[in-house]
């Protein structure tokens, strides 16, 4: 299944936030969203999943989600959203008891997923006693549990440290090599974007306007720290952003 | 190199630890200590009022009231006066909880809800109930009905204030993400929003609780057989302060039980918070 997103805009009463989007997420590809702060990339992404509805424009669905999916768009959230007083085993299973699966499936989900996100030895610990990392992985594991067609991540890493979110993000780099998921990624972290991101689409500062849409071809599994290439278009972007974010900067500030 | 290092450091003389300043301000509750204190003042009381300091007409000694409470066993009124208060209590409390959580979350989760009713809410939580018993025995007659209905009512208005308080206060993100996965508007009450309003709601009925005994005993004070009120309003009338304080101490057992019945529930219900 794909999403289209045509002619895109959407205001806070007199707040323009976002203005004339235009995007397409294809089946299979992750595309990144970058931009200065504020400039309405958590925005948009709430418009992509129906959590808020756009002043004008559409988002479309195109094509069937796939079989068994019981959530097409479902996202990963920047602060986790776990239900403190549920386990590992029952954050993820809240979101499949209001469907009629029989019980053996739902258990079977269930394992997969644990088993997906290695987390089947923290079955029952609850989100207090687990690291931000573990918290971040068994929101993907809940987030996979339903069998998404895309998977809308609102800056997943961001509230990890940086060693931790390094050995996430391998994670997330392996689980697409296997899956092939599609995703909406939004970040303001540029590294992240040239690692995951086969589309990174460079939003400006608010009112968010697409500014420009960078393919980059390359296998993720070669896109290592020391690959020249991937400097090269880490540079590139940051290039694009800097002179958005000094502005989105003054603005916030002022 | 020795030298150097050796003048930088300060003398021996300004040499000394850190002094701890980051202590108390956390409270932790000693079980032993609250009965020791119990036990002292129980004490100090018996051995004033056997040594005359205190006359025994301004306050029996304890174990007078003991006495007096004895007697009330041995004649078997004990039963009658504690069934009938639980009872009312019971169903005054039980009742009273149930429609303020009802109330509570719908003007916790809906507009027209909250418009309607909140003010209102807001208007007759500060009236002492007690003072519309006379109404509520013209309304429900002068037997059960209107001491049941007065525990009932200051029960319900506790309840409703902190039920929606607690909704207010639930984090929305976890709710937008029951949304996200397409829970039902039911199952984000019951498995996100009430559980995250837990806390607030127990210690509300913590607050109703006392409530409502204190009402039980107004109410059993106009007009009741029996009952720990009609006990102590007739001990009062007869200046048998014996049997006064032998009632008091009961209702202050019943304010102690259920206390601890719901630290009981916080406990089962709250694990995860700890
Ligand atoms: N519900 C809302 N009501 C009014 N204004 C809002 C609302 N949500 C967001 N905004 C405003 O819209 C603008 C865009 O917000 P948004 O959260 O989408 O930005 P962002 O790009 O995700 O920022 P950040 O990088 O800080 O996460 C901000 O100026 C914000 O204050
Ligand atoms: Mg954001």
């Amino acid at each position: 299944m794909d999403l289209r997103v045509e002619g895109l805009s959407h205001r806070y009463d007199d707040l323009e936030v976002l203005r004339d989007i235009n995007l397409e997420i294809n089946a299979g590809e992750i595309v990144c969203v970058i931009g200065p702060s504020g400039c309405g990339k958590s925005t948009l992404l709430r418009l992509l999943g129906g959590l808020e509805q756009p002043s004008e424009g559409q988002v479309l669905q195109v094509g069937e989600p796939p079989e068994g999916s019981l959530n097409p768009l479902t996202y990963v959230f920047q602060d986790f959203a776990l239900l403190p007083w549920r386990s590992v085993e029952g954050n993820v299973s809240l979101v499949l008891e209001g469907h009629k699966i029989p019980a053996a499936e739902k258990e079977a989900r269930i394992a997969d997923v644990l088993e997906r996100t290695r987390l089947s030895d923290f079955r029952n610990a609850v989100p207090k006693q687990l690291s931000g990392g573990m918290k971040q992985r068994v929101a993907i594991a809940r987030a996979l549990s339903v069998n998404p067609a895309v998977l809308l991540m609102d800056e997943p890493l961001s509230a990890l440290d940086s060693q931790t979110r390094e050995l996430l993000m391998d994670d997330l780099i392996d689980l697409w090599e296997r899956e092939r998921f599609t995703s909406c990624y939004i970040t303001h972290n540029l590294a992240e974007a040239v690692r995951l991101g086969h589309k990174v689409v460079v939003l400006s500062r608010r009112p968010g306007l697409i500014r420009e849409v960078v393919e980059i071809d390359m296998p993720l599994k070669e896109r290592t720290l020391s690959n020249p290439v991937v400097a090269g278009i880490q540079q590139q972007l940051w290039d694009m952003m800097r002179k958005e974010a000094q502005a989105a900067d003054v603005e916030l500030a002022g | 190199m020795a030298d150097v290092t050796a003048g930088a450091t300060p003398s021996p003389s300004e040499t000394r630890p850190v002094r701890f300043r980051g202590g108390g301000f956390l409270p932790k509750p000693r079980r032993i200590i609250g009965f020791i204190t119990f036990a002292v003042i129980l004490l100090a009381w018996e051995l004033g009022s056997r040594s005359g300091v205190i006359p025994a007409l301004v306050l029996p000694a304890p174990s007078e009231a003991w006495a007096a409470f004895m007697d009330l066993v041995r004649s078997g009124n004990l039963q009658k006066h504690l069934s009938a208060s639980l009872w009312r209590l019971f169903l005054g409390f039980t009742f009273g909880s149930i429609l303020g959580l009802i109330v509570g979350t719908a003007i916790g989760l809906n507009s027209l809800a909250r418009s309607a009713l909140a003010p209102l809410v807001s208007a007759i939580f500060p009236i002492p109930k007690i003072a519309l018993l006379p109404l509520f025995i013209i309304w429900f007659g002068i037997g059960e009905g209107s001491k049941v209905a007065t525990i009932l009512f200051g029960c319900f208005f506790p309840t409703v204030i902190a039920t929606y308080g607690g909704i207010d206060s639930v984090d929305r993100a976890l709710i937008r993400m029951g949304q996200s996965f397409g829970l039902s508007r039911v199952d984000i009450i019951r498995k996100i929003v009430l559980p995250a309003a837990l806390p607030a709601i127990l210690s509300g009925m913590r607050i109703s609780a006392s409530i409502s005994i204190i009402l039980l005993v107004a109410a059993e004070m106009i007009g009741a057989e029996y009952g720990i009120g009609a006990y102590v309003l007739l001990a009062g009338n007869l200046m048998s302060t014996d049997q006064l304080i032998a009632g008091v101490a009961m209702l202050s057992v019943f304010g102690l039980t259920v206390n601890y019945l719901i630290t009981l529930a916080e406990r089962r219900f709250l694990a995860w918070r700890n």
